[in-house]
């Protein structure tokens, strides 16, 4: 289906992607080329096909229910472009 | 020994020359430090370690010395940087994991150090293995080793793990790592003139690798022999609790494997494996691989793989939307790049906008398309319908053959420039790789012959999930018949 410039931008909104106005023409005319080339995908009949995630097991391994890990505070901070006080820190979202 | 006698020797001849104590660990990693030197016009490596390697040679050194030596011990690789290695920056690279030092070890690297392997440093790929060519690196684009006779113009290391194919064609590593999501192990041996192999889904765990399409991401070896892959893959492999999906199963000897003997092995020959454009001389070799196989004593047998064409749309529908949700971590707040901005809303767009490249940012827009309300059934169940369809082909030629031959991908490497601006020709690329990663199964590219202008060609052996002892006992007998003993314009240290 061909994506028009409101709908790249709306796209984008969803990524958390900002975009120039100037980028949402030629990314339309880009994305809708690819979607328009995935489409091929309906001339493949999948009635009662099951969808696949994954090509392993189907069921997920189950470990005991116990604490595995943690007690790094400052291993896990030591990569924040900004952290204070044992806390990673963002603009204020709260007035 | 000299340098250059050094470089030129296999994975499993500086194992053994170790082993003899024809030269030490630490000699030879001497030498590869001043390999990654001498190749660095060609941006194979983002993060060279040389220190890190002699203190790990030294060690390796000190259990020769004691008779204990470890699989792989003294035998320096490089590392593809989307395996996060413990304080020195990974930056699958992208600017958005800028000044990244990761404060963990992947669970495939570990295992390489705790093999006794030495690390010479972190390769170039595509931006979180977004390509086919490693153009799209924030690094810079890497360049092949190999040129063209009588033509100057560099050409692409294939992606896009092209750093780490680079690294062990130009003599820069003995070996090394990479992930394969859609042939991006395979694409590059094959480019390059190496050997690589991506193993069966769950052989080796993704624990600690940079995820671009979980579902879909395979690491795996790469090296200048078969023999030498199969011993990488015995370190590299096993189970690890950390990965879901990583397969409980114990690890065969990939290397006894390699006896030679296929006589009566039915190989399958896929009629579908051909698409507009393929040169006749990747015909030709194909042709020619069959024939090598019959004469060592295998029965080739022609199958239909229906769902062929179909494996590339469904790729590219599946590995996008996984992207988008795996990307979706990046952030500026816990890592990485952060641009500043008013709100946290306008931060996160700012991070994300400077820090991707234009294919991510392409990538991560389709792949949120197709997850977003309302085309989600249409898009990606639709794909992931197909995706049964492909499996189940690779299903049931599997009654019938052992494994599957085909070429690895329907060009040879190409100039910066030659392929037109059109995502979708770039995606073609990997349109005889993606069918064994969407079914999970394992497959190898084996330098098999060159193309008229002088260029490395692969061809891909693939096999039942779990039965990499299969596609490697293959693959050797087809590199042996083949003789590829053709090295690129560049090697480090010179051609001997």
């Amino acid at each position: 289906m061909p994506l028009d410039k409101a709908a790249v931008a709306h796209i984008a909104t969803l990524a958390r992607i900002r975009l120039f106005e100037s980028e949402l023409e030629p990314l339309a005319d880009e994305l809708s080329h690819i979607l328009t080339w995935v489409e091929q995908l309906n001339e493949v009949d999948t009635t009662g096909v099951a969808p696949m995630a994954s090509a392993a097991a189907a069921s997920l391994p189950l470990r005991e229910d116990a604490v595995s890990d943690g007690g790094c505070r400052n291993a896990i901070l030591g990569n924040a472009p900004n952290a204070a006080r044992g806390f990673f820190t963002v603009p204020k979202v709260v007035e | 020994m000299s340098d250059p006698a050094l470089l030129a020797l296999n994975l499993a001849e500086a194992r053994d020359g170790l082993a003899r104590k024809l030269f030490s660990a630490r000699e030879l990693t001497a030498a590869y430090n001043d390999a990654v030197a001498e190749a660095k016009p060609l941006n194979a490596y983002i993060t060279p370690t040389p220190e890190h390697a002699l203190a790990m040679a030294e060690a390796a050194d000190r259990r020769l010395a004691r008779g204990e030596a470890l699989p792989l011990d003294g035998i320096p690789v490089a590392v593809k940087d989307l395996f996060c290695t413990r304080d020195i920056p990974t930056t699958a690279g992208s600017r958005i994991l800028d000044g990244f030092r990761p404060p963990y070890e992947s669970a495939v690297t570990d295992k390489l150090w705790q093999a006794g392997a030495v690390m010479l440093g972190k390769t170039n790929l595509d931006e979180f293995g977004m390509g086919s060519s490693n153009m799209t690196s924030w690094y810079g684009p890497v360049e092949n080793p190999w040129r063209r006779p009588g033509d100057n113009r560099p050409l692409v290391p294939g992606g896009s793990s092209g750093g780490s194919a680079v690294a062990v064609a130009a003599h820069a590593a003995l070996a090394a790592s990479g992930t394969d999501t859609g042939g991006s192990i395979r694409q590059p041996a094959s480019f390059c003139g190496i050997v690589g192999l991506k193993p069966t889904y769950g052989r080796c765990s993704r624990w600690g690798v940079v995820a671009f399409a979980s579902s879909l991401d395979h690491p795996g070896p790469m090296a200048r022999t078969v023999r030498d892959v199969a011993i990488m893959l015995g370190a590299m492999a096993g189970h690890d609790p950390r990965d879901s999906t990583s397969a409980p199963v114990a690890i065969p000897d990939f290397e006894a494997a390699l006896d030679g003997n296929i006589e009566g092995l039915r190989v399958g020959i896929p009629r579908e494996y051909r698409v507009d454009g393929m040169p006749g001389e990747i015909e030709a070799l194909w042709k020619q691989g069959v024939g090598w196989l019959r004469e060592a004593g295998a029965e080739p047998v022609e199958i239909s793989l229906p769902m062929t064409k179909y494996a590339l749309p469904a790729y590219y529908i599946i590995a996008l939307a996984e992207a988008s949700s795996n990307l979706a971590r990046y952030d500026g707040v816990r890592f990485g790049l952060r641009v500043e901005g008013a709100s946290l809303e306008e931060m996160y767009e700012l991070t994300r906008a400077a820090g991707f490249g234009a294919e991510v940012r392409r990538r991560v827009l389709i792949g949120t398309y197709v997850l977003s309300a309302g085309y989600y059934d249409a898009y990606y169940l639709k794909a992931q319908r197909v995706r049964t369809l492909i499996a189940r082909d690779f299903a049931r030629a599997f009654e019938r053959v052992d494994c599957i031959l085909t070429p690895t991908a329907p060009s040879a490497a190409f100039a910066i420039g030659e392929m037109s601006s059109d995502p979708i020709e770039m995606y073609l690329n990997d349109v005889f790789t993606v069918p064994a990663n969407l079914a999970g199964v394992p497959a190898v590219s084996v330098p098999a012959g060159v193309s008229g202008d002088g260029l490395p060609l692969g061809l891909q052996i693939t096999g039942r999930a779990f039965d990499e002892q299969t596609v490697l006992r293959v693959a050797e007998v087809l590199e042996r018949t083949a003789q590829f003993r053709h090295l690129p314009g560049f090697v480090a240290g010179g051609r001997a």
